[in-house]
């Protein structure tokens, strides 16, 4: 078990700050397997960046890695992202 | 499911510290004045931000404990021995003392009273905070939802919020402890780790389709999950929120 799994609700506030908007609800659709689901639910690994995780295939999603100055996101895995307006 | 909002850019807010109570030996509920704060959902939570003399900064994310109602902001904290926030909070913060939030935050781990459907809490440890909300904001609202709180606890001493959610039990939520590892004298009640018998006992039955809430340390909540969805319940009305055991 590893214990720096955590999930999306442990990243609700960076997402919010990049993209103004709760990103929690969100529903993104991975490109590996296909699987939909809230961002909520995705797993997270927290290290010298984020990596979100597929919680059905174990996909990379988005990697997230921030300094001072910027935040650089990755969408390797990520097919659709559903917001609701 | 609420839509979203247009919330703004998120920033970083001095909140300020105005009591401190002591809930378990390693647990404590301090309560923050956050000026203009807007008020926020059951089981959301905020990020706290430390900042060292030499700029080195930590965050980490916490939940609300406080009803949405309350005035003000309770976070209650679990000190991890190896953490690099949660000792501060729970050893050096004082009354009158200032830190960094901001929030509130989340969507997907929140109950609405206008959700009709059962609704079972599940939390292991110090993961009853955002329960905590939601079951304090269904006895504030008057909700007649079926609610069912199954708590997980080492030790009968290791209880948070006992006194309180004695109180809520008697006010429309029901209750169920579960002690994993010690138990007073006397103790009656169920005394082994959350498994599928003991949700199926506690929890409304698949066929209500209600909603559930786990949450606890990443091994309690994917073991809960699993339980739940083998006894029949649909993964989408299994919400989880994990927090890591480095996560202090």
């Amino acid at each position: 078990m590893d214990g720096l799994r955590l999930d999306g609700n442990a990243v609700a506030g960076l997402l919010q700050e990049v993209f103004a908007v709760e990103m929690t609800t969100a529903v993104g659709t991975c490109s590996n397997c296909g699987a939909s689901g809230a961002v909520g639910a995705v797993h997270v690994y927290r290290g010298a960046g984020l990596v979100l995780r597929c919680p059905q295939c174990d996909n990379p999603l988005v990697k997230i890695v921030r300094n001072d100055t910027h935040i650089w996101i990755a969408f390797p895995g990520v097919r659709a992202l559903a917001i609701a307006t | 499911m609420a839509g979203t909002a247009l919330l703004g850019r998120l920033t970083w807010q001095l909140a300020d510290v105005v009591d401190i109570v002591a809930e378990t030996p390693s647990v404590k509920t301090i309560a923050f004045d956050v000026p203009g704060w807007r008020g926020h959902r059951a089981g959301q939570h905020v990020d706290v931000r430390l900042t060292a003399e030499d700029g080195y900064q930590a965050e980490r994310s916490y939940s609300i404990g406080s009803a949405p109602d309350s005035s003000r902001v309770e976070l209650t904290v679990e000190r991890l021995g190896d953490g690099e926030v949660s000792p501060y909070l729970t050893e050096e913060l004082r009354t009158g003392d200032q830190i960094e939030l901001r929030g509130p935050v989340g969507g997907y781990f929140v109950w609405e009273p206008s959700q009709y459907e059962p609704v079972l809490l599940v939390g292991g440890g110090s993961g009853i905070v955002p329960l905590m909300a939601m079951a304090r904001h269904h006895a504030a609202t008057g909700s007649d939802v079926d609610m069912r709180l199954l708590y997980s606890s080492r030790g009968w001493d290791e209880i948070i919020y006992r006194d309180e959610l004695e109180r809520l039990s008697a006010n429309g939520v029901t209750l169920v402890h579960t002690l994993t590892r010690s138990r007073p004298p006397g103790w009656a009640g169920y005394a082994r780790r959350v498994d599928a018998e003991l949700l199926a006992e506690v929890g409304p039955s698949p066929s209500e389709r209600p909603t559930i809430y786990v949450c606890g340390p990443t091994p309690f909540v994917e073991a809960v999950a699993q339980a739940l969805v083998h006894l029949g319940h649909e993964p989408e009305r299994v919400r989880t929120e994990r927090f890591g055991p480095t996560g202090g």
